[in-house]
């Protein structure tokens, strides 16, 4: 098998043992991108000479038989919203086209502690606000299984280049399932940790009560080996937990014994795609025949979850994203345009005798702002900054806001319910498989409609991942999501590796075309 | 003013900034004074994905003035955001709190010796914590409008304190701040000083009227840009005059067609406050909690420590000098104003001299005055309260007079010399009882015309006995002296 096509753990064997050096594998990859990504645009930006560099000085203590970090020298690809000291993160926005960190995310300084060589930074959708990498200032990012479709988002680039063999490891971030739901359109697995579970210092933020940093891999095992790496308590992070780091690699392999999981019946209700319905019962099955007992559980409130998700994230969303403003850093529309109409409008408010219009229009300041942010924001982030300061408003923040708070503490409350029942909850990623690119981009509530099973683990802090369970007629892969209690990715990393030990859906590969 | 057609309403927001090495949210230096933008880093110039993390420092410093202003603490507070944009507000929020401060309902109780007020309790309704943003210098020439920004002081820990609109007069409200100081001061929590920025104060005023209708009340002016506690005396001052007056032509009422609330500028060099541009629209700062913090839990047990672990407060301290040691208000506050040394250092020599009205009076005039002319603090005095205990407790037992005690304490600060040092250098000894009783004698048989005016009843003709005493010996203690030939002469 070729170095790209063997999965990252069976790549860290090869590098330990000696047969084969960090340069070659990472240069396979880099090969496999130049010829390939012009037609996916799974990567904004590569980092080619620092990442045969960094390889190299890998493979060198290596020989010299000095310690090598715990991804011993595998590649690993980082989405554009994670900091990287003196490389770009534009975060897929005109906003931030030509920013570069002075500063590495901590999830950034852990993968260099461990080795891991970073390739590139992925695409993916403005800011992280979208489902279908289609948001991206830097051109729309395509399923590998289909070039026609889109490959989810916000992760698409993190979960496209996996699935295309154009890294074995990828970092993405997922609010409200953006780690997941392109981890299924892209036949990959994906996992989104536990609030808390792994800092977010250094992530650009989208809506910080929800965002959180976590794997993506073509196995289970894979995204053990590289979530060992990403977790852990930060002081840089106030909501980092301390809780202590479990060793999820020595886990995987402890299968899961009286496993009992839970199937929401709200789940199987209207938008389902058939396809998906058949392949999620399926996987139900396969779980089943390996001694799991199934039960029927009701997240009653989880009806809400999209309309919660969808006032939180923009509330939170408009705050963070304030400081994109021109002054310190990033874009700033055209200064000596903005000059010249205001004083066109000037001139002409006192010409026509105008002078208490000529009074009322923006200052410099005023102008530069929203020019500036017109300009450099795309539509589907401008959308969402609107609807969150909507939101946050004197007046409608009790009606929206702290509403929205209330039925989070409830969809919360349900899961703590349902897990005193049921071990695991399974359902299916996504409504549907991929779909084709255009297709949703102008009707935004029916894009968030996507994410109905995906966003109340954000709600409520949870931890759920998602692996490959079949595809669809045209060939399109379908994702299994299991969703475990908080600080529990051991017993979903077990229960997935279980299932992959069972079924090949995730050894299936596209075959990329030029 | 006081006036009797009205009455003045004055509440005021005190900014304080706490003396921390580092900054609210992140671990910059706070500094005065460095090169711009040399201090700071990514997380105080809001850099993407750059996450805050309390200064527990901070939270401290913040709880112990709390519980000196005598406000509870809720065990539960949390930060939120308060969002606006500004060029020196990189995040294009204030990280600050709203609805659950650390602190809330309080007081400061103020009072002026020579009675221009009664004393009384001015209510705090909170105080909380926020970070301060950056400083805008802009350069008003007309040719080009360019605008500096220094992001040194954003982040720095803010305290704000709100009052209650207890004050009914711009003297209330300078006593207010005065005390406010001296507690910030004694708390060791702030250097306050104003014009570095570490003290900032905004006035809220109104008026209050009886008129044929009932009463009424004047619209509510924000007073900003007050530099001093002096110009904010003056502006509350002139404040009250402008809206009396204006009342007086227009009737706006609070609350009624144009009595919403104005914002206006001390003019400092003028004497006037002026208008300030009011903003566009009415502002709606969106606050919501800061996800990216964590709420603070204060337990009952940590603020009772906090509250046993606070030193001698203004107030209790001088309770104590005037009950313990006899002086009065005035004397009291004139020592405690100079900070908590002094009031160490009077209490030394009090107790060492046994008489606390002559300490006070020895600290108020010798001290302080040769502490100013030198420009020393009294940490770096080198007399010692000791050695100057010592001096007036001689001069307590008659060794030697006051204004011999004058040049000893002269030697001892400009010699570094000793009591008996200087003693020994100017040639003082005591002179024995028997030997000054003779001397009297003599004196009272050499001066037979001053003998005869005293028995007349000119009592102060004893004074040419004493200038001839002190002729022959230096030493000889003036009221001793009177006391010795008043006694001869009365047994004549």
């Amino acid at each position: 098998m070729s170095l790209i096509e063997s999965t990252a753990a069976q790549l860290h064997r090869q590098l330990t043992s000696g047969n084969v050096t960090s340069v070659e594998v990472t240069q396979s990859f880099l090969d496999h991108i130049q010829q390939h990504d012009e037609h996916y645009s799974a990567f904004i930006s590569l980092n080619v000479e620092a990442a045969l560099a960094q390889a190299e000085d890998i493979d060198r203590r290596r020989a010299s038989g000095k310690p090598v970090g715990a991804l011993g020298g595998l590649p690993v690809a980082v989405k554009d919203v994670i900091c990287t000291k003196g490389q770009t993160t534009t975060c897929g926005s005109k906003m931030l086209r030509d920013f570069v960190p002075p500063y590495d995310a901590t999830v950034v300084c852990k993968l260099k502690q461990a080795d891991g060589v970073l390739l590139g930074k992925t695409n993916m959708d403005e800011f992280a606000m979208g489902s279908s990498t289609e948001n991206s200032a830097f051109g729309v990012t395509h399923n590998p299984w289909d070039r026609t479709c889109v490959p989810g988002g916000s992760s698409g680039g993190a979960a496209a280049c996996v699935a295309a063999r154009m890294a074995p490891l990828s970092v993405g971030t997922d609010t409200g399932g953006s780690i997941r739901q392109p981890a299924a359109f892209c036949g990959v697995t994906g996992m989104k940790p536990t609030y808390g579970r792994v800092s977010r210092f250094g992530l650009v933020a989208f809506a910080s009560s929800l965002d959180q940093i976590g794997p993506i891999a073509q196995t289970a095992e894979d995204a053990a080996l590289l979530l060992q790496a990403l977790a852990g308590h930060d002081p840089n992070d106030s909501t980092s937990s301390s809780k202590p780091v479990p060793d999820f690699l020595r886990a995987i392999n402890q299968p899961l014994v009286g496993l009992k999981i839970g199937v929401i019946r709200e789940h199987f209700g209207e938008g389902l795609d058939d396809e998906v319905a058949a392949a999620v019962r399926e996987a139900v099955h396969t779980y089943q025949a390996l001694g799991a007992t199934v039960s029927d559980i009701s997240l009653p409130h989880n009806q809400y979850a999209i309309a919660t998700y969808y006032v939180i994230a923009p509330s939170e969303a408009s705050s963070n994203l304030a400081r994109y403003d021109g002054v310190h850093y990033g874009f700033r529309a055209n200064e000596a345009e903005i000059l010249e109409t205001l004083k066109q409008e000037r001139d002409t408010a006192t010409a026509t005798n105008q002078e208490a219009t000529g009074k009322e229009l923006d200052s410099e300041l005023i102008r530069m702002y929203q020019r500036t942010r017109s300009e450099g924001f795309g539509s589907e982030v401008q959308r969402r900054i609107m609807l969150g300061v909507y939101a946050l408003s004197e007046g409608y923040a009790s009606k929206y806001y702290l509403k929205a708070l209330k039925v989070r503490r409830l969809i919360r409350q349900d899961f703590d319910k349902a897990f005193e029942k049921v071990d695991l909850i399974v359902g299916p990623t996504s409504p549907t498989p991929a779909y084709p690119i255009g297709d949703k981009i102008a009707d935004p509530l029916s894009m968030y409609l996507g994410d109905l099973y995906t966003v109340s683990a954000n709600l409520a802090g949870i931890a759920g991942i998602s692996i490959p369970c079949g595809f669809s007629k045209t060939g399109l892969p379908i994702g299994l999501q299991l969703q475990a209690p908080a600080f529990e990715e051991e017993r979903l990393l077990q229960a997935a590796h279980m299932f992959q030990q069972q079924t090949d859906w995730h050894t299936k590969r596209p075959s990329l075309k030029n | 003013m006081t006036h009797d057609a009205f009455q003045t309403i004055i509440g005021l927001e005190v900014h304080v900034q706490l003396q921390t090495q580092t900054k609210l949210f992140c671990r910059c230096s706070t500094a005065f004074g460095a090169p711009p933008n040399t201090q700071t880093c990514p997380v105080c110039i809001g850099m993407p994905g750059a996450l805050p993390v309390m200064n527990g420092k901070a939270y401290q410093l913040a709880l112990r003035t709390a519980v000196a202003l005598h406000c509870e603490i809720p065990r539960f507070t949390k930060w939120d955001r308060k969002q606006y944009y500004y060029p020196d507000l990189p995040k294009g929020y204030q990280i600050s709190q709203f609805d659950l401060p650390m602190s809330q309902n309080g007081h400061l109780a103020i009072s002026d010796p020579s009675g221009v007020f009664e004393p009384k309790k001015v209510g705090i309704i909170r105080a909380h914590l926020e970070d301060d943003a950056g400083k805008s210098m802009h350069d008003e020439a007309a040719s080009k409008a360019d605008s500096r920004i220094d992001l040194n002081r954003t982040g720095t820990p803010l305290l704000e304190i709100v009052s209650e609109p207890d004050m009914r007069s711009a003297a209330e409200a300078r006593a207010y701040l005065s005390e406010l100081k001296l507690l910030l001061m004694y708390l060791d929590v702030s250097d306050c000083n104003m014009q570095e920025g570490s003290l900032r104060v905004d006035a809220n005023i109104n008026l209050h009227l009886e008129t044929s209708h009932g009463k009424v009340a004047t619209p509510i002016v924000e007073v900003k840009n007050m530099n001093s506690f002096r110009a904010v005396e003056r502006a509350l001052s002139y404040e009250a005059g402008r809206q009396f007056e204006l009342w007086e032509e227009r009737h706006i009422q609070l609350g009624g067609p144009g009595g919403h609330k104005t914002t206006r500028g001390w003019d400092d060099e003028v004497q006037v406050t002026r208008p300030q541009r009011e903003k566009e629209e009415s502002s709606d700062y969106r606050y919501f909690p800061d996800p990216d913090l964590v709420p603070v839990i204060t337990e009952t047990d940590h603020v009772e420590e906090v509250r046993r672990n606070l030193d001698e407060l203004p107030a209790a301290i001088r309770k104590r000098l005037e009950s313990k040691y006899k002086i009065t208000s005035y004397d009291t506050d004139v020592i405690v104003n100079q900070g908590r040394d002094f009031v160490d250092f009077y209490v030394t020599v009090a107790e060492s001299c046994g008489d606390g009205k002559r300490a006070s009076n020895w600290l108020q005039q010798d001290v302080l005055r040769t502490l100013k002319e030198a420009e020393l603090s009294i940490e770096e005095f080198p007399v010692s309260a000791d050695s100057l205990g010592d001096l007036l407790n001689r001069v307590s037992a008659g060794d030697l007079d006051n204004s011999r005690a004058k040049d000893v304490f002269s030697r001892m600060f400009n010699e570094q010399e000793s009591v008996e040092e200087a003693m020994s250098a100017l040639g003082i000894v005591k002179v024995d009882t028997s030997a000054l009783e003779s001397l009297c004698r003599e004196l009272v048989t050499a001066n037979p015309k001053v003998v005869a005016d005293v028995q007349e009843g000119k009592s102060q003709a004893i004074g040419a006995l004493i200038g001839q005493a002190r002729k022959q010996n230096s030493n000889a203690n003036p009221a001793e002296v009177k006391r010795i030939c008043l006694k001869i002469i009365a047994s004549l």
